[in-house]
């Protein structure tokens, strides 16, 4: 393979460089583009034949001039220089720095495609995280090396939420702190500034790596920056021992980056002119998180997306969902009732729930609470719909018990304040507190030692709060 | 020797004359393996099985001469492969946390010696025909490994190795074919994964595949030999039905296929199985399974052999005269990584961009599943259950809809169930299943009578209370019949103390079909009950406030299936509770008088 330049391009749109007649050039292989002005951009070769070399360039191809673009192929791949001093540093998508410190110097240096993990030397992941959040702890709890996104719409409070994740997350009985990697893709100058300030405020910058992409960026950018931060997460938790809390914010910028790269290709468009493969590429993504046999860090992914028009059936949440172990679903009806963190509790799950909750992890009637409480609040909400068509009056009086639950359910449990940390023992008194307005011959999902322990229902309470 | 001339994603054109279509072929310095698609003039279009990243033209590509086969003997069970049958285990050990590409790690171990005992019949000098018993290997504990005759060879049988320990690669036979070549027979040959094996005759499927799971088994039965489908949106359960099935199931082997979707699904496999007993044998779950993993960020390619590798090993034990289960999960990736192919090589898009050979080969991949008289003789079946997971839970997409065409049994998991944690959540109306005929004569002979009976009794309350419902959210409860207010409660009670079950509870997760038939028999009773009290002029009222309707939703996880009597003796309770009521009400009704 040579490091020769090439002026050799016959087309450049939408960011891909077409290039006639370079011989021996391996798939996958870094490239440095030069142009006219001398500047220099990053890119990557994605498909490769003798008689035509199809480069994607990082910085996109504006403002090139065909007859005067010098092409370097180096004749590796795409990596990213590691080193302990990456924390509390900001990078772009191909790693160079944003902050206006100079590059790393570092000798280790990773291909930021992986390698997928062998399944087999996969660890189950068990230990549960305080998030400090009620419906997040108590409903959907998350667990170390889980993937678990947040699916928000277009004005949501998903990055007060992931902010509030990011700072209040800790494993009970452990002081240990994340390790946090944000990866931000697309997102505006403010968001990106939020983030930067809150973990300012919170004290853990210092633990903070973050890659940006910002929403004037070029878009190409976004299909590397996540594999780079990734790439970053998997050193400081493979080889540095850390926990890593990784934030990727928006995936709808980054999917809406690969569409148009494969229109840009010619790939064959499946659903809403995504190209077929989104589903394999998200999860070359999603499954970079997770635990790992005999190491000690783990990788705890939140990614946020934004659904299209509130949509969960858009391909990105729904192809996400398929993927990652559950979601948090925002909801906007809550929002506009001022309930903050509005978590549609019926969508939202944590699958890998089942293995980190209960007896020995955190208390034994938590399993059968969440399970009880997803019930009750659906009924609930039956019985609210019924309500709203034939009246609160005309409810037959358990119907109206369930209307109560309802109302205190959103008002005290699924709300609170941005900066309270309850501790899962508080969110699951609280959460007995709301059963004990119902009747426990609804209660099925709890058992009846449960019920002797901690449920306080009166006939004289129900009918107050009814 | 031929020479890479494009690369393009997973596929790759080689100037490689004479291969054909359908043969494995080395790529490149690292040694990638693919296959040969098609063949275009004197350029082979290859699907590689691995990533092709720093693969660069003019690297040289090697023919195999074989198809994609897979290695058959003993060794299989209880091990973990990836989509073209290479041992994750072992690659774990020599490559580390990722699977590095061009590793040439044999299927089976090499090393280990199997202690085999030949049969006793043919004698030496006689004629063995194909997938003839040669002998047997204990391969675990609850499972005899029997060595056939590959189903290809037939002849005189020259010799045959006494009883003693072998390694896989020892010569156990010889076998003289017609045209006098000897073919030497070990206890594991290979077979291409995209023919099925050969079997004598399909024989009808009778026996139903009880999977301890109420609405499947109850509701919407399958059979041994059948095949099913399970569709349903992210979140609706596929992964645990899947899971209960392939942990309760009365099948002797269980493959369970995770094609392109998480990899801690299978980690979680792994972990619990081990520890898990077959509630048939008592023996630990992971000596009856296999797994074949191609994971969503493992290679696209791999997904697509994956169910092949996963369907052509249920075969091998089919043709051993056991009962095999086959779970994939999910269909639907595999669908996707021919459509992914396809778009490479710019094929025709029909429906939503899938290629217009979906739906042949989706049923002609569901026609492996059967019930078969196999060439030794002896009754075997392959029943397989696929996952299908519809973009958008939109059930008239493609892959759900042709699936459904093919399938017999067919769950369908409802969002609506899902959301209020109603599992397993599979959809009464739109669930249905071709065996319920099949099977009923099986219930009444080792369960119970009337068990057909009893389960459109309940299917007729369910759908006559979802009837119900439209009519409360219109007009409200009050508007209701007390008959129909009763219904109403008795439907609610099916759907919480028979359909609902916990695969996490451990008195729940599984119920024999004894208990399923109980506790079905034990609802219908109280609403039996209930409709004579309302007969006899109870208010509707007094009923819904019984404290044993409560009981009675709890009652699943209370007995195990073995306390088959004190649920019986919950019977009792019931109609102790509603006489007291009627006697009550008679008295109050004299002294009215």
């Amino acid at each position: 393979m040579s490091a020769k330049e090439y002026c050799k391009s016959s087309s450049a749109r939408g960011g891909l460089l077409f290039m006639r007649s370079v011989p021996d050039v391996a798939l996958g292989d870094r490239v440095l583009v030069r142009d006219h002005k001398n500047r220099k951009r990053s890119g990557q070769v994605i498909r490769t034949s003798n008689e035509m070399v199809l480069v994607q360039v990082f910085e996109g191809t504006d403002d090139l001039d065909l007859e005067r673009t010098w092409v370097r192929f180096l004749g590796e791949p795409v990596e990213l220089s590691l080193s302990p001093e990456i924390l509390g540093r900001i990078f772009n998508g191909v790693g160079q720095p944003r902050d206006r410190r100079p590059p790393l110097v570092s000798g280790l240096k990773r291909n930021v495609n992986g390698a997928p993990v062998n399944p087999a030397a996969r660890a189950y992941p068990r230990e549960f995280i305080q998030t400090g959040i009620s419906t997040i702890d108590g409903l959907d709890s998350l667990v170390r090396g889980q993937k678990l996104p947040i699916f928000s719409g277009s004005g949501l409070p998903h990055n007060r939420l992931a902010a509030q994740i990011v700072r209040q997350a800790k494993l009970l009985g452990e002081d240990t702190q994340f390790a946090v990697v944000f990866a931000a893709m697309g997102v505006s100058y403010d968001d990106a500034r939020f983030f930067q300030e809150d973990f300012e405020s919170s004290g853990v910058l210092g633990n903070v790596v973050m890659f940006t992409n910002l929403a004037d960026d070029p878009p190409i950018e976004r299909l590397i920056l996540p594999r780079t931060a990734l790439t970053a997460a998997e050193y400081l938790a493979y080889d540095l021992d850390m926990h890593v809390l990784v934030v990727l914010t928006d995936m709808t910028h980054y999917a809406e980056a690969l569409r148009e790269v494969a229109t840009a290709k010619g790939d064959v468009p499946s659903r809403k002119g995504y190209p077929g493969y989104l589903y394999s590429d998200l999860a070359e993504i999603y499954e970079r998180a997770g635990r790992i046999k005999e190491r000690r860090g783990s990788i705890t992914m939140v990614p946020v997306l934004s659904m299209p028009s509130d949509d969960i059936t858009h391909p990105i949440p729904d192809l996400t969902g398929y993927i990652t172990e559950g979601q948090i679903v925002l909801s906007r009806e809550l929002h506009n009732q001022g309930i903050y963190p509005p978590v549609h509790v019926p969508p939202s799950l944590s699958r890998l729930m089942k293995d980190g909750v209960g007896k020995d992890f955190t208390r034994e009637d938590h399993p059968h609470v969440a399970s009880q409480l997803y019930a009750s609040y659906a009924r609930a909400l039956e019985v609210r719909n019924l309500a709203s068509i034939i009246g609160a009056e005309e409810l037959t009086e358990a119907d109206r018990q369930f209307l109560a639950f309802a109302d205190a359910f959103e008002k005290r449990f699924i709300r609170q304040s941005e900066d309270e940390d309850r501790t899962i023992f508080d969110t699951l008194n609280l959460a007995w507190e709301l059963l004990s307005l119902l009747p426990p011959a609804t209660l099925s999902r709890v058992s009846d030692d449960e019920l002797r322990k901690y449920h306080h229902y009166s006939t004289q309470m129900a009918v107050d709060a009814a | 020797m031929g020479r890479i001339v494009e690369i393009n994603g997973p596929i790759v054109t080689i100037e490689l004359p004479n291969v054909r279509t359908g043969e494995q072929v080395k790529v490149g310095k690292l040694g990638l393996v693919g296959e040969v698609i098609a063949r275009d003039g004197e350029r082979a279009v290859v699907q590689v099985y691995e990533t092709t990243e720093s693969l660069c033209p003019g690297e040289v590509a090697e023919p195999l001469g074989y198809p994609l086969s897979v290695e058959l003997g003993p060794g299989l069970l209880g091990e973990i492969f990836d989509g073209v049958q290479r041992p994750l285990t072992k690659i774990f050990q020599e490559s580390g946390d990722h699977i590095a590409r061009g590793l040439n790690i044999a299927p089976l171990n090499r090393d280990k010696a199997w202690h085999f005992e030949p049969a006793t019949q043919p004698e030496l000098g006689e004629r063995i025909a194909a997938g003839a018993l040669l002998g047997t290997v204990q391969e675990t504990p609850s499972i005899q490994h029997r060595i056939l005759v590959p189903p290809d060879i037939e002849g005189e049988l020259i010799d045959r190795a006494p009883a003693g320990d072998y390694t896989i690669e020892q010569v156990i036979a010889r076998v003289r074919d017609g045209s006098g070549h000897i073919h030497a027979l070990k206890l594991y040959h290979r077979w291409p994964v995209r023919m099925p094996r050969p079997y004598l005759h399909r024989d009808h499927a009778a026996a139903p595949l009880i999977t301890g799971q109420r609405i499947l088994d109850t509701f919407f039965p399958l059979v041994k030999g059948g095949k099913a489908a399970v569709p349903g949106p992210f979140g609706a359960g596929k992964t645990v039905v899947q899971q209960q099935i392939a942990r309760w199931s009365n099948a002797d082997i269980v493959i369970y296929v995770g094609c392109g979707e998480r990899g801690n699904e299978l980690v979680d496999i792994l972990e619990t199985f081990p520890e898990l007993t077959d509630p048939n044998t008592g023996r630990s779950l992971m000596e009856r399974t296999l797994l074949v993993a191609n994971t969503s960020n493992m290679p696209v390619v791999a997904r697509e052999a994956s169910v092949y590798i996963g369907v052509t090993l249920a075969e091998y034990f089919r043709d051993q005269g056991y009962d095999v289960v086959m779970v994939a999960d999910s269909t639907s990736r595999w669908a996707e990584a021919l459509r992914e192919v396809a778009g490479r090589l710019g094929q025709m898009p029909v429906e939503e961009g899938y290629p217009a050979y979906l739906a042949s080969r989706l049923s002609a991949f569901y026609e492996r599943a059967g019930r078969v008289r196999t060439l030794s003789g002896e009754s075997g079946s392959v029943t397989l259950i696929g996952a299908v997971s519809p973009p958008g839970g939109d059930f008239s997409e493609p892959v759900t809809s042709h699936t459904k065409e093919i399938v017999q049994t067919f769950w369908a998991l409802s969002k609506e169930l899902a959301d209020s944690r109603h599992y397993p959540a599979v959809d009464w109306n739109d669930s249905f299943s071709g065996y319920v005929a099949t099977v009923s004569g099986w219930w009444d002979r080792h369960v119970g009578l009337g068990w057909k009976e009893k389960r459109a009794e309940a299917l007729g309350l369910l759908a006559q209370a979802d009837e119900l419902s439209r009519i409360v959210n219109l007009v409200g409860p009050e508007a209701l019949s007390p008959v129909q207010r009763w219904t109403l409660e008795s439907s609610g009670l099916i759907k919480d103390a028979v359909l609902q079950q916990s695969a996490l509870d451990p008195v729940d997760s599984y119920a024999s079909p004894e208990k399923q038939y109980v506790l079905l028999e034990l609802i219908l009773e109280i609403y039996h009950q209930g409709l004579d009290l309302l007969g006899l002029g109870v208010p509707v009222q007094e009923l819904l406030v019984l404290p044993i309707l409560g009981r009675a939703r709890r009652i699943k996880g209370v007995f195990p299936s073995d306390k088959l009597d004190e649920l019986r003796g919950f019977g009792m309770e019931i109609r102790a509770e509603f006489d007291r009521l009627r006697d009550e009400y008679r008295r109050a009704e004299k002294t009215a008088v």
